[in-house]
């Protein structure tokens, strides 16, 4: 086991210099010049111009501001944003608050979809079922700005249940709404995965053996049915995490949460490649890790795996 | 000059516009009271671009902090006139030499006496050339100021006692007093010095408001000001201190103040363009502002010279609807112009010779257009070039269909994906097309709208248009004290720029905000942002 774990880790370490390459070229490919564009309808005199490239290396080929910025990074300095401000403190206020948003989404996503997938693939066929597959699509077609939008007003705006953005501080109170709105991205996925592989599951011959040996629907549904349904969707939540940063970019920017989706957004439009790259680079960290625990997790639920290696 | 930065809200927009919410009911203005002057008032901002500093402050999220917690040596007020803050006077007898007077006995919130070097010093700092600050470029006119090497001490400041400096300027520069409100102006305490970059993050000031505390800047949030007790100018609050919360995009704002969190906004999305004014009655505002929008044509492009460009650029003007578009696309949130100006300001007339070359006269349009036609045929496509990331693919389409139509030519918008790119070709001239222009003036003078655009190779003049009477014009309007005889002047420039039309002038932006029952006194200044100090709160 752990020599599988350093097997990953290891892996990891590739790929983190491949992305922040690729990140580093396509922020550096970007058209326009991002100090052409500071100063507005205004065209900066030259010699302005040439200093302010200067100062953030633009005046360097991109391959040397790549390794100027690696360089950097192993040093444990991420750079500084325009405004001034360290791009590792930035992260270390902004990681936090879109970490508690993923966690309640997911935590939503899971509890609802886990929920309702059971109770329609228990019940194939019938009135939830159909129901369950209506509400589902509904959701997986509309967009989630959309979704969004439409909360913010009906709960935020006309009902006055929830603050219509996110307050100083990011309350958890306040991180509901956008959570929940997050949270239906993959709910409908994960309903949807758990229903077909709870009627696959209950199918099975240890099930049918469960049952012929007298157990009872209360001990037979979670402990032999739903335990070894979750596998798919186990494995689902790795891909999940990354649907969910990008959701969070969207849902972010509506609800006025000051976390890494937004800033990152921001960071882009100003061309802040530091900072830009800097958070993707965490992102994509992050992201293995994730996936890297999933598959631990796969070893723990499913036995078989574990003892394949 | 400011740049107003634009929001998230690419994918929102699109999804606000796309979903049509009921607007709620109106509701009746809130009773007059007595306000509560320990109240704070909450407004919509975002994250300023650059650390704290005057001088290196171009942004509309920086400035308007900035202007809050700094005190110049005048202001401006509502209707945008000068009236002193710090300063006592402010003198020159040739418009050239300027002798400028400060009150004595002020202090920045931490005891550092505001007085004549805490000008001179933050001026020569923020135009020195090594510290590259955006706004660098407001020094230009002084003694001494150069592009060319980095001079420390410009040698048209002097400092004569404590309260009196004089400038000395490389011509006479009429209006140079009436810039001094502008935040590039703005003096530093003594402590600043220590160390600026620490300073940019927690700066000191002498305005009405002073931040709360070390760390009141909360990246990315908001930024909470108290007041400057200390303050005695003509901006003293009349309430407790003002929280601006940064926003990512204009509908959250919008909603946040749909949902009672938020006291004030000067942005109106544009899904909420057409419904604001019905959800907020008497508490909305939407009234012509400082910014002037047009798009350009420059001299260089194919049939665009001489004798035959004047033409065309008269046809092109003529053949575009500016009613219809301001009413249609812009729900009423645009004034059709008249000039090359604004409106706000002093001196500004819609009575100049030659204006109806901006009505729309679809005849007189082909009629021009075919007389140009008669010096060289007309070939190709006429393009316009715009950013996407800004709310203006709508108008420029709606721009090319009318010059289809009108003209019987092919035209065309050329997005591109962002403004940067954009002010790239136009800064190194690559541009092959017209492209989409505006002004936002940084003080509300007439010669700041002429000047920088239209002067021969003044430094925004992207089309390079030149023109020694219209050069001559603005000089001598400079050099001369008498503001009426000044704006005669300018109002004879843009006489011939009625002729030539370096840029097509279509219309000027108003200012749309609305504010919640909570709070009264709003007022929205000359460049579109409220007078927050004047703000109460009703509790």
């Amino acid at each position: 086991m752990a020599g599988y774990i350093l097997r990953r880790l290891l892996q990891a370490i590739p790929v983190l210099l491949g992305t922040t390459f690729l990140i580093y070229f396509m922020v550096f490919a970007m058209p326009g010049d991002p100090i052409a564009g500071l100063f507005g309808e205004k065209t900066p005199p030259p010699a302005l111009l040439e200093q302010l490239r200067e100062r953030y290396h633009l005046d360097q080929p991109f391959i040397v501001q790549y390794f100027l910025f690696l360089g950097g990074i192993f040093r444990g300095d991420f750079g500084v944003s325009f405004s001034g401000q360290p791009v590792t403190e930035i992260l270390a206020q902004t990681f936090p608050v879109t970490l508690r948003l993923a966690i309640l989404a997911v935590f939503f996503e899971l509890v609802a979809g886990i929920t309702i997938g059971l109770i329609a693939g228990i019940r194939k066929g019938g009135i939830f079922d159909a129901s369950a597959l209506v509400i589902s699509l509904i959701l997986i077609s509309v967009p989630i700005f959309v979704i969004a939008f439409v909360a913010q007003y009906v709960f935020g705006v006309e009902l006055g249940w929830f603050r219509t953005t996110v307050g100083a501080g990011a309350p958890w109170k306040d991180l509901l709404m956008p959570a929940l709105v997050l949270a239906t991205i993959s709910f409908a996925q994960i309903s949807r995965l758990t229903r077909s592989s709870v009627i696959e599951t209950s199918s099975q011959d240890f099930v049918r053996t469960a049952a012929s040996k007298g157990l009872s629907r209360r001990r037979i549904v979670p402990v032999h049915i739903l335990r070894n349904s979750l596998i798919p969707v186990v494995t689902y939540l790795a891909v999940d995490f990354g649907v969910l940063m990008v959701g969070a970019t969207v849902t972010e920017g509506i609800f006025n949460v000051p976390g890494v989706g937004r800033t990152l957004y921001q960071a882009i439009l100003r061309g802040e490649g530091p900072t830009v790259v800097s958070f993707v680079t965490i992102m994509v960290l992050i992201y293995i890790v994730i996936n890297l625990v999933v598959d631990l997790l796969y070893a723990v639920l499913d036995p078989r795996i574990r003892y394949a290696k | 000059m400011r740049i107003k930065r634009i929001g998230v809200a690419a994918v929102a927009l699109a999804a606000a516009s796309a979903l049509t919410l009921a607007g709620c009911s109106s509701d009746s203005p809130a009773p007059s009271a007595g306000g509560d002057t320990g109240a704070i008032i909450t407004t919509n901002g975002t994250e300023p671009q650059n650390p704290l500093i005057p001088t290196n402050t171009n942004e509309v999220g920086g400035g308007k902090i900035i202007d809050q917690i700094f005190a110049g040596l005048i202001y401006y007020d509502a209707d945008g006139k000068p009236i002193n803050d710090v300063a006592e006077s402010i003198e020159s007898e040739d418009n050239q030499h300027f002798t400028i007077k400060i009150k004595p006995d002020l202090e920045f919130t931490n005891g550092d006496p505001v007085d004549a070097a805490s000008f001179v010093d933050a001026w020569n700092y923020g135009a020195a050339l090594d510290n590259a600050h955006l706004s660098s470029y407001f020094f230009e006119d002084i003694e001494g100021f150069s592009w060319d090497e980095n001079v420390e001490e410009m040698s048209g400041l002097e400092v004569v006692d404590d309260t009196t400096f004089t400038v000395a300027l490389k011509q006479p520069t009429a209006d140079f007093a009436l810039r001094l409100g502008y935040s590039a102006f703005y003096p530093l305490p003594a402590s600043a010095w220590d160390d600026i970059e620490a300073f940019g993050q927690n700066p000191i000031g002498n305005g009405p408001y002073m931040l709360d505390g070390e760390g009141a800047w909360k990246h990315n949030e908001k930024i909470s000001l108290v007041v400057n007790p200390d303050y005695d100018g003509g901006r003293k609050a009349a309430n407790g201190g003002l929280d601006i919360i940064f926003y990512a995009s204009q509908e959250a704002s919008y909603s946040d103040l749909e949902g009672g969190n938020l006291d004030v906004v000067d942005e109106i999305p544009s899904s909420a363009v057409e419904s604001y004014e019905d959800t907020f009655g008497e508490r909305a505002v939407n009234q012509a502002s400082a910014l002037f929008q047009s798009f350009t044509v420059p001299d260089r492009l194919a049939h665009f010279a001489g004798e035959e460009g004047k033409l065309r650029r008269a046809a092109i003007s003529m053949a575009i609807d500016r009613e219809e578009i301001t009413e249609v696309i812009f729900g009423g949130t645009r004034t059709p112009a008249s000039d090359f100006t604004s409106p706000i300001i002093a001196g500004w007339t819609d009575e100049l010779e030659g204006e109806e070359v901006l009505e729309f006269n679809p005849e007189e349009a082909k009629k021009l257009w075919a007389e140009a036609d008669a010096i060289s045929p007309w070939e190709g496509s006429f393009q316009i070039a715009y950013n996407a990331d800004g709310d203006h693919q709508d108008w420029v389409d709606a721009v090319s269909n009318q010059l289809k139509n009108n003209l019987g030519i092919e035209a065309s918008g050329v997005p591109s994906p962002t403004f940067k790119e954009v002010r790239e070709t136009i800064t190194n001239r690559t541009i092959q097309t017209a492209f989409r222009s505006g002004w936002q003036a940084d003080y509300p003078g007439l010669f700041n709208y002429l000047g920088p655009l239209y002067g021969t190779n003044a430094g925004s003049n992207d089309g390079d248009y030149s023109n020694p009477e219209v050069d001559k014009l603005l000089k001598e309007g400079q050099s001369t004290s008498d503001a009426d005889e000044q704006n005669a002047k300018f109002q004879a420039a843009q006489e011939i720029l009625l002729k030539d039309l370096p840029a097509i002038p279509l219309w000027y932006q108003n200012v749309n905000g609305a504010w919640s029952e909570q709070v009264e006194n709003v007022e929205y200044g000359w460049n579109s942002v409220p007078l927050y100090f004047q703000v109460t709160k009703a509790e």
